[in-house]
């Protein structure tokens, strides 16, 4: 009989974790509260919240797990529990097709992670940790290669890697908003927990092309996620995408971290790591408060769709400046916490570049350029996030009539709001703390390694001269700001302004059909990224006689290759075997016994081989 | 003393600002055989619109409002950290050459924010497509500093402008700046400053619904933008001329070439722009080709 100890890891990887989980769950647990109240039953609120509880309580137990079976155990509890948060709104048909394919997506990723934990297993006959790693050092490179693909599959699946990321857009905002923020905020995370502490501390980092090979899926998912959340109108839909981008930023600092600690240059992969793990705090923070923004826009709008909102920052000023924050940490602009880490890992690869001479220099500056790129599509996009919604004129009556959500919803994202000002203040700070969780992970002493010069200036080039201080940048930003406004207060006076009608070309008054549509915002970069996202469009004229048309139709829709070649393919090809299995089922006992006798003889013979 | 120069710097900067615009503006006439407005007129027009009472869109919120002071902010960060006009390195401690550009996509940002702020076509129009061409320069630059950086071994720019070398590497990079720094100052062959043609402005139209001192402090920090460009290129091509002597030639020249291209070439289609981008791209990516080959 298999004794299963339970077994619980409070190290520095864990805690940063559960740090993590804990200050994302409290602010949606505040925010649930006004967000579910008046919309479900009374008894529906409170199964909510137990299943929300049990979300986070399994949450924490994965990243506190000390041995694999109890690591799956929960996993799977895990996915159970947010399975039936996504299909909260049963009554929706949408919801239950999101929960089916985010369970078969995520079943198919822990049938990679049972593989590849079995086979941990067999070479340490232990489940715990520590046991699995002393046995895994005399393991071949053959079959740390299988484990490391093994679990790269099965936790790029959870992480929304592309391409396993096609159940992240679908279920993510079917979920209630604070469960979003909670699946896209941490849940997500747990998947870069577990190749960390998977891949890096229990496998060990073995061959070069491990780390190669995910910065490069890293790339993809940035280009690929922010390239559909550029194409996406539905508020929630474009965040879920943008999560798939974002976790591919973390995973290039990883695998970079991994790179580096293959060749030997420690404290460059200390620096990587730090890097991606700063990246993954503050995008666990501020998707989540993006996720509970668009949450509160969506219950004082009653709709998702960015065409039929406008004009919300006049009502609702509060969530307008959360979103404005989170908005702006997004899209990595200074003094904020996304630009902090974005920095840190162009920095990373600017000294990898440095370091290594020959074709990985030229890998280091292309992944910069890949996430170059990435940054400038976020900017737009989250413009677009941004300005269609909150700024111009309402689209719909819906938008017209909206009010502010209550306090405890407001409150709630108000702390998330608070923590992404402070790490981005605090950015030396948090680098001091990540640097101890990244020496853990790597094996590496760090008592030496400070990245900082005092409290305020970074320095991730341990005696070079590459500096950073947010604190200064915000204070000289303020100073430069109000400065200009000061100075033309005393040179000019107050500003005489006049309130106006927007200039309308002088032929009658504007209506929101003049603005400009979120499909139009987005128009250059389809026909820009036309041969990946293959747009349709049709233009229907219904004309009146022969030389008045009454009124165009205008559809565009663009194609997104993974689901529509690689996923209709493996399933087109999954139902063809399923006929032609019929053929077996001839429904008499003696032949399914035979079928039985087979199968046992089979087995037999693959226990003895292996 | 650091901090006063520091300061003076960037008022000499911001001074002289307007002048290259018109100096362009003005070899360019000449080169047509037009009259056109003298090199001061760039000042007239500041001290007019300062001066101006501003019409606001009802439509218009606090960011429509606030924006002309975060671009001219997030301009004049990024100029500070330009370590040009110094005899000796100041001490850039705030941030490095990729500061540089985040800071600028700060004001980028809010502008296009305020374009779609009054509820207009136009604006809405204008910050899509600056947005668009902003996302295929990000890259472009990035892999230009990493050519110049990876040089002089560091990203802090105090260092690689007192890096007396010049490299092949660095005057590819230079290249590739020089074409995008058309795209973002707004000039022919991606857009053009002297044309309100709704279907092809791209800066204009986002900053139509402006009038008065705001519209005054944005074309400022436009100008401003310009001067950081061109000291940026001027700093990588050759390197350690640091004066302010040397330095009114190199943007006296840069103008030169600024004016040419963009008298004898046309304003492409918006589509267009990424294959020009591209090519910026390209120059950039040889840079750090003829770094690794070690030319």
């Amino acid at each position: 009989m298999l004794k299963i100890p339970f077994s619980f890891v409070f190290d520095p990887l864990s805690i940063f974790f559960l740090i993590i989980i804990i200050a994302i769950s409290i602010s949606s647990f505040i925010y649930s509260w006004g967000y579910l109240q008046g919309h479900y039953s009374t008894a529906k609120i409170i199964l909510g919240q137990i299943l929300f509880v049990l979300f986070v309580f399994s949450m924490i137990a994965v990243v506190t797990a000390g041995n694999i079976f109890l690591f799956l155990i929960v996993w799977e509890i895990m996915s159970l529990v947010s399975y039936f948060l996504v299909i909260f709104d049963t009554e929706n048909k949408k919801s239950i097709e999101a929960g089916t394919i985010y369970m078969v997506m995520t079943q198919v990723g822990t049938a990679f992670l049972l593989m590849a934990f079995l086979l941990m297993y067999r070479a340490a006959g232990s489940f715990d940790f520590n046991a699995i790693h002393a046995a895994l050092i005399t393991m071949s490179a053959k079959q740390k290669n299988i484990i490391f693909l093994l679990l790269l599959a099965g936790f790029g699946t959870k992480a929304g890697i592309v391409p396993l990321h096609i159940w992240l857009p679908i279920a993510h905002p079917q979920a209630s908003s604070h469960v979003s923020s909670l699946m896209s905020g941490v849940m997500i995370k747990t998947a870069v927990y577990g190749l960390i502490r998977f891949g890096i501390i229990i496998l060990g980092v073995n061959s070069l092309w491990w780390g190669e090979l995910i910065v490069v899926l890293a790339c993809v998912s940035c280009l690929v996620g922010v390239i559909y959340a550029l194409m996406e109108n539905d508020i929630k839909t474009l965040l879920a995408y943008s999560s798939v981008e974002n976790m591919g930023i973390i995973l290039l600092g990883i695998g970079s971290a991994m790179i580096f600690i293959k060749l030997g240059f420690t404290v460059l992969a200390v620096l990587a790591m730090c890097a991606g793990l700063y990246h993954l705090i503050n995008h666990a923070i501020f998707k989540g408060l993006l996720f509970l923004g668009a949450g509160s826009v969506y219950r004082a709008t009653g709709t998702r769709n960015i065409e039929r909102m406008g004009g919300l920052i006049q009502k609702l000023p509060w969530t307008s400046i959360y979103f404005l924050i989170g908005s702006m940490a997004i899209s990595a602009l200074p003094p904020l916490n996304g630009f902090v880490s974005e920095w840190l890992i162009l920095i990373v690869f600017f000294l990898g570049a440095l370091a290594i001479t020959g074709g990985l220099k030229l890998f280091f500056c292309l992944a910069a350029g890949a996430l170059a790129l990435t940054s400038g599509l976020t900017a737009a996009c989250f413009v677009k996030a941004f300005g269609l919604p909150f700024l111009g004129r309402a689209r719909s009556a819906k938008a017209e009539n909206a009010k502010e959500v209550p306090w405890s919803m407001n409150l709630g994202a108000g702390l998330l709001a608070l923590l992404t000002i402070l790490l981005s203040l605090g950015a030396v700070y948090t680098v001091r703390f990540l640097v101890g969780v990244s020496g853990f992970v790597l094996a590496v002493n760090t008592s030496q390694i400070n990245f900082s010069l005092n409290r305020f200036i970074l320095s991730p080039q341990i005696g070079g001269t590459i500096n950073l201080s947010t604190p200064i940048l915000a204070l000289i930003l303020l100073l430069a700001g109000s400065g200009a406004f000061i100075l033309f207060y005393l040179l000019y006076g107050k500003a005489r302004v006049v309130i106006g009608q927007t200039w309308d070309c002088g032929y009658y008054k504007l209506t929101s059909r003049n603005e400009y549509t979120a499909t139009g915002f987005s128009k250059p970069f389809r026909l820009a990224f036309s041969f990946f996202l293959l747009p349709f469009r049709k233009v229907t004229k219904i004309k009146e006689s022969r030389y008045h048309v009454k009124s165009f139709s205008y559809e565009t829709k663009t194609t997104k290759v993974f689901r529509e070649y690689l996923y209709k393919t493996i399933l087109g090809g999954a139902f063809g075997v399923s006929r032609n299995m019929r053929g077996l089922q001839l429904g008499s006992i003696h032949i399914y016994l035979g079928y039985i006798c087979l199968t046992l003889l089979l087995l037999i013979i693959f226990v003895g081989k292996f | 003393m650091e901090y006063l120069f520091l300061i003076l710097k960037v008022i000499i900067f911001i001074g002289l600002a307007p002048l290259l615009s018109g100096i362009i503006t003005r070899i360019k006439n000449n080169l047509r055989f037009r009259k056109g407005p003298g090199i001061w007129q760039p000042y007239f027009n500041l001290f007019k619109l300062f001066r101006k009472d501003e019409v606001v869109s009802e439509q218009a919120s606090w960011i429509f409002r606030s924006a002309p002071y975060i671009v001219f902010a997030a301009t004049l960060t990024a100029l500070m950290l330009v370590p040009a006009l110094t005899a000796w390195p100041l001490p850039i401690f705030t941030g490095d050459f990729l500061t540089i550009i985040f800071l600028l996509s700060l004001g980028r940002f809010f502008l296009a924010l305020a374009g779609l702020d009054p509820a207009a076509t136009f604006g809405g129009m204008g910050s899509s497509r600056e947005m668009f061409i902003a996302s295929f320069v990000e890259p472009v630059v990035i892999l230009a500093i990493f050519a110049v950086s990876l040089t002089a071994e560091t990203t802090n720019l105090a260092i690689i402008a007192a890096f007396k070398a010049m490299h092949p590497a660095t005057v590819l990079a230079a290249g590739a700046l020089l074409l995008v720094t058309l795209a973002e100052t707004s000039r022919i062959p991606i857009d053009n400053q002297e044309t309100h043609l709704e279907l092809t402005m791209i800066h204009e139209a986002l900053i139509l619904e402006y009038s008065g001192r705001s519209l005054g402090l944005l074309e400022l920090a436009a100008y401003m933008k310009q001067i950081l460009f061109f000291s940026l290129i001027s700093l990588i091509v050759f390197p350690g001329w640091n004066d302010l002597a040397s330095f009114l030639l190199k943007w006296l020249a840069l103008g030169v070439i600024v004016a040419v291209v963009e008298i004898s070439l046309a304003k492409m289609r918006l589509f267009r722009a990424v294959d020009w981008l591209s090519f910026a791209g390209i120059l950039a990516i040889m840079a750090i080709m003829t770094l690794i080959l070690g030319v």
